[in-house]
């Protein structure tokens, strides 16, 4: 009996479209935060059989089905699943890692994600991210600031860019994302 | 009308537009600036100067210009000291003059100017010291009447703004034909290349001096083919409207976009674009320098160059009988200009002796008289422009006179040329003095340095010092286009006529336009000792108005140096500082105004809250309920009321923004007792400890309960706006000082939303929903989860405001699922919300310390008596070794205490000083002061120099100078000393 | 404005994101040093207008802590390493010596 819908209230406005850049609220999403030696074999083992997915190279991504692990930092990786699907990951995570010193949480509830799209996205998104993001590579996850919010940016495919934070600050990106995506200035961008 | 029948490169005129100044309507052509369309409509006084009121028009026709300078558009759209020069001409725009009251033409501020001798350098310095009375009644006010350009705007700015970050290989700032030539080479190299314009066209000088030849082609074709190779290029980004403002370091530029200047706005007017650049090609091109001499600053006395701007780009006759003063073959390049287009010129003074080149000889041919050696002594005029100028002839010693009166309406200076080296000076670039040339250039031996330590930044073209196309094109390196122009003989400085003898009157030789300074006030500082270039620059502000010094800066340079007798190296020059030219206060901000200011975090209940009438505050960036208004109650009422519904009842208080951070592994509890200054590792799972942190400073910089979940696994709570700061310091310790450890963190505060279910009636509530929690059996510092209401919780016994009191902790998903069923089911037991004042106020009957109030980063957990939580069994902990420190330990720190005002109804104010008996000296202050409904009088917390031996002491509160309030110092614990409440 | 490559996540990204955090290679005394070893722990720092071996975070970005050696009047970067290096490794000493040679 999760209140689904609560959580995405504040993002409940329609989004622009016709100037080359969509933004939506994504759907609550599966979550879960891994650390651990990511170079170990039996760490690659465990988030396999979690997720199956490999270990990602520095600052990409694996996907596998609807799942995606994000690399994080040198001892963390994010993934993303089906929401019903994170304890289930945690879970199998912790029983596979066995005696092994990791960490592994449900942090479904704690980010909100929005999808950028289009062919002027990436010019959205550099109206505040100092990241060159018309040079990001697909599945290449890049931790940054937008405007002065701490953000993750993940390239999905084309055009199309996820973005996570914090869901505090969910209103307040929704806005800034909705604001630069309505400018008629892309048109001259 | 001074519209010229034929000619003008920029303009349509077909169309016409209409715009008015000082509310009068004109007529302008599309193509237009304002400058030149008010000079095409016979407009030459445009402005008053700032200190003198003295009548002043047009100079230049571009970013330079130092004189027209107006307020443009009304309203919310009002904006003062822009430059004509640079404003294209739109249907409908509006402008006003500045600096004058109540008009251009009758300005009582002129006065100031019969009065001049009045103003001398260092004037303000030197008058307004004495009397000191005098200032504030009779000095500041006028001054503030009199001081400032323009007027500001009164209302919001309705324009939108934005920023763009950007990446380039090459960036390249100026579109005139070096600029042109390197964005060509750039890309052809394959090189990601932003070439920048400040204009609205491309082509530079070349537009104007288009007597060129490039490639066998006339330079305007040659421009064209640039473009359009460029245009076709993917590689290559071009902008117009667009000015490099600044260059920093490593590569870092800002570029100022004009978006939407030259229209009715759609979506943002300016652009700043935050450009990381590996090279910078500074192609800024050059300014013309004037000539200072007596009256130079009459309307219809301007720059050569520019004087030839309006003939060949706007078809704009500047004046029917020009004058020509050059000190270079250049500037013979106006006087054909104007020949050509039919307009008479008086005479030519060149100051050398014997002009013999190219166009010297091309203006002889056609009939123009050509005065060599010979300067302007003097000009002479009215409001409404020059009238004439008297010749003095130059290199004749000291007994000088003033020589031939040549009536004229226009007089064109051609003093040289300055290269704009602005780009390499920002970024720590030096310039050098070229004797030769007369011209700062940049020092190839001193170029701005990247982050390898390799120069970044290169000026090509006139910014490089090149004088002619053919060396423009040249210094941009690889192959060079062939040039046909003109050869052109050296030219002569000449920084100021007449320099010596009886004609040497000095006090209105202008040199810096918008600040009124003059040949005589550069002298004047050199006399009184000011001869370093910087001292001498702020004495007489030279330079310092919103044009920087464009065209004042050489000349002042070089008359303080030939006033010092020194050479012009060894005077040196003043730094050039960003922007290049001023930029909109709107563009800075960009996106984030209004709504999007500043970030605001939000809690998953903020929409429940405003509904039920909260008034929030913030708490770092987060916004909390403060209160809830019910019906009209008053503010005061609201609190109570939720003060006595805790007391009394039970209350529901949203905490989700206290930090919670999850730290795991073999080596947590070992880790938790060096940053708490408590013992950690001893807390059984399932129970809960109140924790300190300190810094190595010994301290306190946060606190919060820590539960301990498993053997490995602990969950440490912070205060709000603390979890991030509290994760980052254990991060800091973990990676920097103690690596071996076995422990990992994860900032979990957002998961989780939690909820303090506090009051005597909490248990019964908790207990009316279905669950697995044994709410009854879970003893004070416990720790349980399982199953509330179909939800996962975690809950804490624990008490912040000394009830029976519950922390539940739910996925934030579920929040207001959590939160509607405790009121749903607890209607008959009293529940409702609490705010964060009556959190505030509970607590502080209770004694307890808040991080912020009680503490300001000075105080250590002995000084606010919890020397219980400092542990003395740990050999160390963050903040231990400190607190043995002398200053720490001596006696008479101070210490926390409550406070007891002899009249029970006297609420302190927060901050206010306790005094030492003879009244002297604050022995302390009020950390926390409320009216406390619970006890029925006011209470107050405060820190005071050993306070806790003071018990029963009565002190003096200062309210203000003269009233002082008599207060005992008790125990800060005022209500239920023995927490009997808590614990049932 | 700094451009910083962070040795963790090999992102070379502008100062903003990134938290400088002061001199590097301050040893921590342990608990029963004298009360000036302490004292120069907690104060005593050198601000030289010269290279300086400093601590940064990459803050916005992967989170880690990272040492950093910087000329603090030219800006020049002599390279960047680990967090737990307890001096700067030769190599980066080497290209110090190498381009502040006279
Ligand atoms: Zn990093």
């Amino acid at each position: 009996m999760s209140d689904l819908s609560l959580a995405r209230a504040a993002l409940d406005v329609s989004p622009p479209s016709g100037l080359g850049a969509q933004v939506e609220a994504m759907p609550l999403r599966g979550m879960v935060t891994i650390r651990g030696d990511l170079g170990d074999a039996g760490f690659a083992a465990a988030l396999q059989a979690a997720t199956g997915c490999a270990v990602p190279e520095v600052r990409g991504s694996t996907v596998s089905g609807d799942t995606r692990v994000l690399w994080m930092s040198a001892d963390e990786v994010m993934i993303f699943c089906a929401w019903d699907a994170a304890p289930g990951v945690v879970a199998t995570f912790m029983e596979k890692a066995g005696d092994a010193h990791v960490l592994a949480l449900d942090v479904s509830d704690a980010r909100a994600v929005f999808r950028v799209s289009g062919e002027k996205a990436w010019r959205v998104l550099a109206k505040g991210a100092p990241v060159d993001l018309e040079r990001m590579e697909p599945g290449e996850v890049r931790r940054t600031r937008i405007a002065t919010v701490a953000a993750g940016i993940v390239r999905t495919d084309g055009d199309a860019f996820e973005i996570f934070c914090f869901r505090s600050f969910s209103t307040y990106l929704w806005n800034w994302l909705c604001v630069g995506a309505g400018a008629e200035s892309l048109s001259d961008l | 009308m001074t519209r010229l029948k034929s000619g003008g490169a920029l303009i349509d005129r077909d169309t016409s537009v209409t715009f008015t100044f000082d509310g009068k309507p004109f007529r302008g052509m599309k193509g237009d600036t304002l400058a030149s369309a008010l000079l095409a409509n016979g407009v030459r006084l445009v402005n008053r100067s700032y200190k003198y009121h003295r009548p002043r028009g047009v100079v230049t026709s571009g970013p330079e210009e130092p004189n027209a300078l107006v307020n443009l558009g009304s309203g919310d759209r009002h904006e003062p000291n822009i430059r004509m020069t640079q404003i294209e001409l739109f249907d409908g725009l509006e402008a006003t003059s500045q600096n004058r009251y109540p008009s251009l033409k009758s300005d009582v501020g002129v006065l100031n100017a019969a009065a001049s001798r009045l103003y001398p350098a260092g004037f303000y310095y030197k008058t307004f010291i004495h009397p000191r009375v005098a200032w504030k009644h009779l000095f500041e006010p006028v001054i503030r009447r009199i001081a400032g350009l323009g007027r500001a705007p009164t209302e919001a700015d309705p324009d939108t703004y934005e920023h763009q970050y950007a990446f380039c290989d090459t960036l390249i700032a100026g579109g005139g034909p070096a600029g042109l030539l390197a964005a060509r080479r750039a890309g052809e190299a394959g090189e990601r290349v932003m070439l920048v314009e400040q204009t609205e066209r491309w082509g530079g000088r070349l537009l104007t001096d288009d007597d060129a030849e490039i490639d066998g082609k006339p330079a305007r074709d040659w421009i064209a083919g640039q473009v359009a190779a460029l245009e076709a290029m993917e590689n290559v980004t071009l902008r117009l409207r667009t000015c490099c403002s600044a260059a920093f370091d490593h590569g870092y530029a800002l570029l100022y976009e004009r978006r939407a200047d030259h229209m009715t706005p759609t979506g943002p007017r300016h652009r700043l674009w935050r450009v990381r650049a590996g090279q910078i090609v500074g192609a800024t091109g050059m300014i013309e320098r004037p000539i200072p001499f007596y009256g130079n600053d009459f309307p219809g006395v301007m720059l050569a160059s520019a004087v030839r701007d309006y003939v060949r780009l706007w078809g704009v006759a500047p004046g029917q009988r020009t004058v020509l003063y050059t000190t270079n073959d250049d500037g013979y390049r106006t006087a054909l200009a104007l020949h050509e287009a039919g307009c008479h010129v008086a005479a030519i003074l060149d100051a050398r002796a014997d002009p013999v080149g190219i166009l010297v000889e091309q203006a002889r041919e056609a009939g123009l008289t050509v005065m060599s050696a010979t300067g302007i002594g003097k000009v002479s005029g009215n409001r409404d422009g020059v009238r004439e100028i008297q010749t003095v002839p130059l290199d004749r010693g000291d007994d000088v006179e003033l020589g031939k009166r040549i009536e004229c309406d226009c007089v064109a200076m051609a003093g040289g040329w300055s290269p704009v080296v602005h780009l390499y000076s920002h970024s720590g670039g030096k310039v050098v003095w070229d004797a030769d040339r007369a011209m700062y250039r940049p020092d190839p031996e001193n170029p701005p340095r990247d982050r390898h330590g390799e120069p970044y930044v290169r000026l090509v073209g006139g910014a490089g010092g090149a004088l002619t196309t053919g060396d423009v094109l040249a210094s941009v390196g690889g192959a060079t286009p062939s040039v046909v122009a003109a050869a052109e003989q050296p030219a002569r400085p000449v920084w100021f006529t007449p320099s010596q003898g009886k004609a040497a009157l000095g006090g209105k030789h202008f040199l810096d336009y918008q600040n009124d300074v003059t040949v005589a006030d550069i002298r004047l500082a050199a006399r009184e000792g000011f001869e370093s270039v910087e001292h001498a620059k702020r004495y007489t502000t030279l330079g310092m108005a919103t044009d920087q010094g464009k065209l004042s800066n050489i000349n002042g340079h070089a008359i303080l140096a030939e006033t010092l007798g020194k050479a012009m190296a060894d005077v040196g020059t003043t730094t050039f500082r960003p922007p290049y030219t001023p930029i909109s206060m709107g563009v800075i901000a960009g996106q984030e105004k209004g709504l999007l200011f500043k970030p605001v975090r939000q809690t998953a209940l903020h929409d429940w809250h405003a509904e039920q009438g909260a008034e929030f505050e913030p708490v770092g960036d987060w916004r909390r309920p403060y209160r809830y208004q019910r019906d009209s109650e008053g503010r005061e009422a609201s609190i109570t009321r939720e003060i006595k519904r805790v007391r009394e009842k039970v209350g529901l208080l949203d905490a989700s923004t206290l930090g919670k951070i999850i730290v795991r592994g073999p080596d947590a509890g070992k880790f938790l007792d060096l940053m708490y200054t408590n013992m950690m590792s001893t807390l059984k799972p399932g129970k809960c400890r109140y924790g300190l942190m300190c810094n190595d400073n010994g301290f306190l910089m946060d606190d919060g309960v820590v539960a301990r979940l498993d053997e490995q696994t602990f969950l440490c709570h912070t205060t709000s706006g603390g979890s991030d700061r509290v994760h980052a310091w254990m991060e800091e310790w973990l990676q920097t000082e103690w690596f071996d450890m076995r422990v990992l963190t994860a900032n979990v505060t957002e998961q989780w939303s939690q909820f303090a279910v506090a009051g005597p009636n909490a248990r019964a509530l908790l207990e009316r929903l279905e669950g697995d929690v044994d709410f009854a059996a879970l003893p004070f510092m416990g720790f349980a989860e399982g199953t509330v209401a179909g939800m996962p919780v975690r809950v804490f016994r624990i008490s912040f405001s000394g009830e029976l009191s519950y922390e539940l902790a739910v996925p934030t998903s579920y929040a207001l699922s959590l939160w509607e069923a405790l009121l749903d089911v607890g209607g008959d037991l009293g529940v409702g919300p609490y705010g964060t004042e009556a959190l505030h106020v509970l607590r502080a009957e209770k004694g307890f310390i808040v991080i912020g109030d009680e503490t300001d980063g000075t105080v250590t957990p002995h000084d606010v008596g919890m020397s219980w939580a400092v542990s003395k069994k740990k050999d160390d902990f963050i903040g231990k070794r400190a607190m043995e420190r002398s200053d720490l330990t001596r006696q008479g720190r101070k210490q926390l205490v409550g406070l007891l005002t002899e009249d029970p109804g006297y609420v302190l104010p927060d901050g206010a000083h306790a005094l030492s008996k003879d009244g002297e000296r604050a022995i302390g202050h009020v950390t926390s002061t409320y009216h406390s409904p619970t006890i029925g009088r006011s209470i107050a917390m405060a820190l005071i120099e050993g306070g806790m031996d003071r018990m029963g002491e009565t002190v003096q509160i200062g309210i203000d100078r003269k009233t002082s309030v008599k207060a005992v110092i008790a125990s800060p614990v005022f209500y239920d000393k023995d927490g009997a409440r808590q614990n049932v | 404005m700094l451009l910083i490559q962070c040795p963790v996540c090999g992102v070379e990204a502008e100062e903003t994101e990134f938290a400088p955090g002061g001199e590097a290679h301050i040893l921590r005394p342990e608990p029963g040093c004298s009360d000036a070893e302490w004292s120069a722990y907690l104060f005593e720092r050198k601000n030289p207008r010269a290279v300086h071996y400093e601590r940064w975070r990459h803050a916005f970005g992967c989170g880690k802590w990272f040492h950093m050696a910087r000329h603090t009047h030219t800006l020049e970067i002599f390279g960047v390493y680990a967090a737990d290096a307890p001096e700067p490794p030769q190599e980066i000493r080497d290209r110090i010596a190498e381009r502040t040679a006279p």
